[in-house]
């Protein structure tokens, strides 16, 4: 057992939640509630009216699952959708094309099995994400799904917190190498522990990316791990306060952040604090430990660090080799490795799974994982757990399932917003241009050449591609009418964090994947020794890929 | 008249509204309990004196701190929804009870609905104008839907983690 396990309260919580929206529903579908009434009301359920049917987002709490919760989404996108689920960068799972009369027994059969829709929208505190190698890596100060789950339970109906002025995300990484974009959100934590060994987080408030791109200050080098509750509605109580609440472009706490001063701010922060009854907040010691117990121990075996049977498979067969190089990470324990799953086969949609392939990934999770399937927020999925003795049994089963792509963060594992298609506010589309742009780099010798690039594409100024924190940021515009693409290069959403800078006019959508390809060209002439993408651009600034790009689309 | 529901000893009934809600250029009643703005319960504050019920009415970006001095011979505290989105009021409220020990009525106004008397109780709202026509059995419904809380909040509910203390109800 890897994952929370709920107890009855925590069940009793998703049932009143499931008969509460099915009384909403009805009396929808009734008459009894106009649309605008019932619109708050489904946006608090994560039910959202698209451009084609009602879309339904399903929170997966810092993004674990186990293989019965990976079977129900499996089952729900097979019984109401059209057989297939799209991960989001949220780590949540998105249903397109559901219908409003059904969404109550959805939700019952989500509550079946642990899950919900809970605060998947709204101006509430949305699913916080972590590392989607938590309790795998030995990179990691501690556990961050305790904390996670700490901050579910905390976040989850907060009275106060249920009207902000705008969303607000929260990620927890335990390790300094930063695989959750901490920098990018409202509130981001990094678990360190002090000089004197105590347990703790730096605080890091107000990064964000729309239209207006922060990476987040540090007000609070180091909070102690037990006051983490109590300190954070400190912070949501100071911003929901004082938040803008007149324009929803500068409602979010990166602009109070930045109006008032990262320092200001922080001081507030800590006058609240330190007037909070801070003991009724905070989770007793024995809370957490209850927390912490509730996600069990994997009972891992003593191997060795080598194992014969993976390199005689990986010597023998070049796909398995390469797919070892590129989707597989070291794992604290000897013997073991982390697998890594790359939603991102060339023309497919990033984030897409079938519900075959979800149910694929169950089987492999319960039978070769210990049962524990991570979701991370770019788009991918994980197994953290597997021996090396198992991967060439768990690669055969994935390449029969089209979830083999050896692409992990090269240049063809593309994040993509839903964009136009799927989404009431995007002003382009951002799937075909990342088939595009994966189709050209198809050929996995030269992607693997070309080393780690990370494109994100964003299908209009909400930034849910994350296209300010890409390495390439690709932004779709629309200028009367057309589709149009701003490329921005040399952002970092990890521990390196930065914000892309704007590379020069909008592209058409035909010259996009072109313009790509010239900027990988300009970077592999420019590299020296090691240097990624980012590295190369870094040192050499925009001028060189400037003159690459706009040299070859407009021809003197 | 509009229904006002309150909530005492956890029950939710109707009652008769003992205050009017003086607007900015209405003169204030010769008797009876008033509502008066933040502004003019600053210049009209010798009502207190009168031993007549005063209240104030804040809007969302008016500080609860600025009552702190006259708390204590506040009758009511009225906060404003100007609508069901804004959701100031609820930190205004948690700060009347928690930090300032306000024991009066707090009551909620405006854009006010059913869907939120959940969130109202907890930060310690106990009077309700709702605009949805609610009565108090259905504002009673949707207050009390929910079988458990996870937060400590005004309103004194176990939270989850004190409910799986071992040690609880000793």
């Amino acid at each position: 057992m890897s994952l929370y396990a709920y107890d009855q309260i925590d069940r009793e919580m998703l049932a009143d939640r499931a008969a509460e929206f099915r009384g909403q529903v009805a009396r929808r579908l009734s008459g009894d509630l106009t649309e605008d009434q019932f619109k708050p009301l489904r946006l608090m359920n994560g039910l959202y009216l698209q451009l084609h049917a009602y879309m339904l987002r399903v929170a997966i709490p810092y993004g674990t699952l186990d293989g019965r919760q990976m079977r129900a989404l499996a089952a729900i996108a097979r019984d109401y959708d059209k057989g297939y689920g799209h991960f989001t960068t949220r780590t949540n799972i998105q249903f397109h094309w559901v219908r409003l009369k059904d969404t109550p027994d959805i939700l019952d059969r989500l509550a079946a099995v642990d899950l919900h829709a809970i605060q998947t929208s709204g101006n509430c505190i949305r699913n916080t994400t972590t590392d989607p190698y938590a309790g795998a890596t030995a990179e990691e100060v501690d556990d961050p799904r305790v904390w996670s789950e700490a901050i579910r339970q905390w976040s989850t109906f907060h009275p106060e917190f249920t009207y902000l002025p705008r969303k607000f995300k929260i990620a927890v990484t335990g390790s300094a190498k930063d695989r959750t974009a901490a920098r990018a959100h409202d509130i981001g934590l990094k678990i360190k522990r002090s000089r004197e060994g105590e347990l703790g987080f730096e605080v890091m408030v107000g990064g964000g990316m729309g239209r207006t791109p922060y990476l987040g200050p540090t007000i609070r080098e180091f909070l102690p791990a037990r006051s983490l509750l109590s300190y954070l509605t400190a912070v949501l109580r100071v911003y929901n306060r004082l938040g803008r609440r007149d324009n929803i472009y500068k409602a979010r706490i990166k602009i109070l952040v930045a109006s008032t001063g990262a320092e200001e701010f922080g001081r507030q922060v800590e006058a609240e604090w330190a007037a909070l009854d801070q003991g009724s907040i905070d989770l007793p010691d024995l809370e957490l430990a209850r927390i912490r117990a509730a996600f069990g121990v994997i009972p891992f075996e003593t191997l060795p660090a080598r194992s014969e049977a993976f390199e005689a498979a990986r010597a023998a067969d070049l796909a398995l080799a390469r797919f070892a190089r590129n989707n597989l990470a070291p794992h604290k324990k000897p013997g073991y490795t982390i697998v890594n799953i790359a939603l991102k086969a060339p023309g497919e949609t990033p984030g897409d799974a079938t519900s075959a392939q979800m149910e694929a990934v169950a089987a492999l999770a319960e039978r070769y994982g210990h049962d524990d399937i991570r979701v991370t927020h770019a788009q991918n999925l994980v197994l953290p757990h597997v021996k090396l003795d198992d991967v060439p049994a768990v690669f055969a089963e994935l390449q029969r399932h089209g979830l083999a792509t050896a692409n992990l963060d090269l240049i063809s594992d593309i994040i993509a917003c839903p964009g136009l298609d799927y989404c009431a506010l995007a002003n382009a589309r951002a799937i075909p241009i990342a088939q595009d742009i994966a189709r050209r780099f198809e050929q996995p010798d030269r992607a693997e050449a070309i080393g780690e690039l990370k494109i994100k594409i964003s299908g209009c100024i909400n930034a849910c591609g994350h296209h300010h924190v890409g390495h390439i940021g690709i932004l779709g515009v629309d200028k009367k009418g057309e589709e149009f693409y701003q490329l921005s290069l040399g952002g970092s959403g990890a521990e390196d964090a930065s914000i892309a800078s704007i590379l020069g006019p909008a592209l058409p959508a035909d010259q996009v994947a072109p313009a790509v390809e010239a900027l990988v060209d300009a970077y592999l002439g420019l590299k020296t020794g090691e240097e990624r993408f980012l590295d190369t651009y870094r040192r050499l600034g925009p001028a060189p890929f400037k003159e690459a790009v706009y040299a070859d689309a407009h021809p003197a | 008249m509009p229904t006002l529901i309150q909530l005492k000893n956890g029950q939710f009934s109707e009652t008769e509204d003992r205050f009017t809600l003086v607007g900015p250029d209405d003169l204030t009643p010769a008797s009876g309990g008033v509502i008066l703005s933040l502004a003019r319960f600053e210049g009209e504050g010798a009502l207190l004196d009168e031993g007549r019920p005063v209240g104030v009415l804040l809007q969302p970006d008016e500080a609860v701190e600025a009552l702190a001095y006259d708390l204590p011979r506040i009758a009511v505290v009225a906060l404003a929804f100007p609508k069901f989105r804004d959701g100031r009021a609820y930190s205004s409220a948690a700060l009347l009870r928690s930090r300032l020990g306000f024991t009066g009525e707090i009551r909620a106004v405006g854009d006010v609905l059913r869907e939120q008397a959940r969130e109202m109780v907890r930060c310690g709202f106990d009077t309700f104008i709702p605009s949805d026509g609610s009565s108090s059995q259905e504002w009673a419904a949707a207050a009390h839907r929910y079988r458990h809380v996870y937060q400590t909040a005004a309103d004194h509910r176990a939270p989850a983690f004190v409910e799986r203390s071992p040690s609880d109800g000793l």
